[in-house]
């Protein structure tokens, strides 16, 4: 579904990332771990197409796809879904309003008809469910004095009313306490098909605890450095990233 | 030198000019004579250079109007809105045009002195408000009694009809809400032909009465020629409301004076302003609040979507005078520029003499936000719906607070087709 091969990307006069290397599949969940600074972030954003960072070597194909040559709006009309460190709160515009133009465009992009407004709430009123969130939330203005856990909350909704093919979780995890991680997870969980794929950009190895990943990749210094199953996290998790660290200035 | 000798000509030439007699005409006529119109270097005039944009676009030596030949108008009617229709045609009012009646308030035509006009807005201190009141033509006095809730609003149509010549015009407005009575006014800047430039110098005063309220809304969208000075004076006394609203969105040359003065206690006054402008619309709003008792709130809203070679002046003077304790007053002016080239100047001015007072005031000017943008845009949102959902929050605000649902839905449609609305 996506290969990353020699991603080089810098911001303004700084390169993050280094020639890093990623093959995601179908149906595969996978957590991208490492410590500040390491480029997480700035992958997630790269792909998510952020005009701020530019790619100055390598290639990224989805689905058979120059995923570099499309815009943001393209890409996440063709299934790709960033779910934000920090969701922007917009005043003004609610997040009802906002997920009605952004369903309607994406299905307008694929040749369908636009929902109707039955047909739109009773979708909505599905996806509610999963991430357990209230209406009342979703009639307000879009993250305008959400607390961290109900934007993040909030993210989760907009994936399941989107049902990307492709979703990355920028640090969803970060600043939630284990409630609202709890419901967080429980909601990509449910959206988990053979048929998508989520990467887990994440800085605590908790969050894998109830989001199980396939494979668990090291990124360090714009590289991936080790990459494993579920256990590599439990380790890393137990010795710190120093042992990574070491392995790396070794080579 | 030989500047303020050219600006001292064209006040000389204008006061020669107003032939009008009478009391109050006689003392604004010696009012503009001494202060001379705005020199550039008048503070209040600062970003506004009204004497330099007058010269240039207009011959001061000649007021003749013809009188239009217009039959029709209905153009520029708001839908749906049931109302009092008053037109006023190049400085005079025309009768057949107009369709009202008396039942719930008294309307009447003056092209005299009478009663409280020239009491409320000071020719004293500003030479264009001395200009308006030495040199009107014709007054609409709006007078509701005690107790009485106008149902229908009265609009009020400033037309210019500039298919012949240019045209220069002096109106005013007075209004007079009675004691625990409601009133909204709707004043409405149309322009016809547009073949030559057109100046208009409207002069409103309005008395709000004990626990009455006016609606007053301004609507400046009409023409790229028009050049329009607007000072709107209004009273208030104890208990009282005012909701003033403000949309500009075409003219070349704008400039609003807009005073609240709260003179009771208990008072509630909202000055909400919009200006989406682009071309080279020049906006300048300056308000003034003045708190005179104790216990009376005032909030202040003006928002800026400016664009092109555009530009925006706000200008908010709070007063809270010694005897005004426990005043709640707010203010707030935030624009967004769209274009490189598109200016706004800002400025906040408190004065506050009490010490038991709750004020505050804040301003913005900035872009619109690329991160805001780049969120809409990731869930598949286009570029242009995305911008146009942004600006449309911002300017929303605004008129939210809007009573009449049928202004609001009109203002609404404006703006939605300016910001090209599409979701």
């Amino acid at each position: 579904m996506l290969t990353i091969k020699n991603l080089h990307a810098k911001i303004e006069d700084n390169e993050i990332l280094k020639g890093l290397n990623l093959e995601v599949n179908a149906g595969e969940v996978h957590a991208i771990m490492g410590p500040n600074g390491s480029g997480k972030s700035t992958l997630a954003s790269v792909l998510a197409g952020r005009e701020e960072f530019e790619v100055t070597e390598g290639e990224i194909t989805y689905q058979g796809k120059n995923l570099l040559e499309l815009e943001p709006e393209e890409r996440a009309r063709e299934g790709v879904f960033l779910a934000f460190q920090y969701p922007v709160e917009i005043p003004g515009v609610s997040t009802i309003n906002f997920m009605k133009t952004a369903v309607n465009q994406v299905r307008e992009s694929r040749g369908q008809e636009p929902l109707d407004a039955v047909s739109f709430l009773s979708m909505m009123k599905e996806k509610m469910k999963l991430v357990e969130i209230d209406q009342s939330l979703l009639n307000r203005s879009l993250n305008e004095g959400f607390s961290g856990g109900e934007k993040k909350r909030n993210e989760i909704f907009q994936m399941a009313m989107l049902e990307p093919k492709l979703a990355i979780l920028d640090e969803t995890d970060s600043g939630l306490d284990i409630d609202a991680l709890r419901i967080v997870a429980n909601g990509v969980n449910k959206l988990r098909t053979k048929n998508n794929a989520i990467i887990v950009v994440t800085h605590y190895q908790r969050l894998l605890e109830y989001i199980v990943p396939d494979f668990v990749h090291v990124l360090y210094k714009g590289k991936i450095v080790k990459s494993g199953t579920k256990e590599l996290a439990l380790e890393l998790e137990a010795k710190g990233y120093d042992w990574i660290k070491d392995q790396v200035a070794v080579v | 030198m030989s500047q303020s000798v050219e600006l001292k000509n064209s006040t000389q030439e204008i006061l020669s000019k107003i032939t009008l007699e009478g009391t109050i005409r006689n003392q604004a006529r010696e009012a503009l004579g001494s202060l001379g119109l705005p020199a550039s270097k008048n503070e209040e005039y600062k970003f506004a250079p009204v004497t330099r944009i007058l010269e240039k676009n207009f011959n001061l030596s000649n007021f003749t109007v013809e009188s239009s030949k217009v039959t029709d108008i209905s153009s520029f009617a708001i839908n749906y809105l049931d109302a009092h229709v008053l037109v006023m045609i190049n400085g005079s009012f025309n009768k057949s045009l107009s369709s009202y009646d008396d039942r719930e308030l008294k309307i009447e035509l003056l092209n005299q002195e009478s009663g409280k006009l020239g009491t409320l807005a000071d020719y004293k201190t500003d030479a264009l408000v001395a200009w308006n009141t030495a040199a009107w033509s014709a007054a609409i006095r709006l007078v509701v009694a005690e107790n009485i809730t106008v149902k229908k609003p009265v609009i009020i149509h400033q037309i210019i009809d500039t298919t012949n010549q240019e045209i220069k015009c002096f109106n005013r407005v007075l209004i007079e809400v009675g004691k625990s009575s409601e009133l909204t006014v709707v004043e409405k800047l149309d322009t016809i032909g547009n073949q030559h430039n057109g100046f208009s110098n409207v002069v409103t005063e309005a008395f709000i009465e004990p626990n009455a309220e006016l609606n007053y809304v301004s609507l400046q969208t009409d023409s790229s020629r028009r050049y329009h000075f607007s000072q709107t004076s209004i009273w208030q006394a104890r208990d009282s409301r005012a909701n003033c609203f403000t949309l500009t969105m075409d003219g070349k040359f704008i400039r609003n004076n807009l005073q609240v003065i709260l003179d009771g206690e208990g008072c509630e006054s909202h000055l909400l302003g919009l200006y989406l402008v682009q071309g080279d619309t020049l906006v300048d709003n300056h308000t003034v609040v003045d708190h005179k008792k104790a216990n009376s709130f005032s909030n202040e809203l003006y928002k800026g979507i400016v664009d092109d070679n555009a530009r925006g002046v706000f200008n908010g003077k709070i007063f809270v005078r010694p005897n005004a304790q426990k005043t709640n007053a707010f203010q707030s002016n935030r624009n967004i520029l769209l274009s490189d080239k598109a200016t706004v100047n800002t400025k906040p001015q408190l004065e506050i003499w009490a010490d038991d007072v709750k004020c505050s005031h804040g301003c913005t000017t900035g872009q619109l936000d690329e991160e805001a943008l780049f969120y809409l845009r990731a869930r598949g949102i286009g570029e242009d719906t995305a911008r146009a959902m942004m600006l449309y929050a911002f300017a929303g605000e605004v008129i939210e607070s809007l009573k009449s649902e049928t202004i609001k839905s009109y203002i609404d449609s404006l703006i939605s087709e300016r910001l090209h609305k599409n979701f």
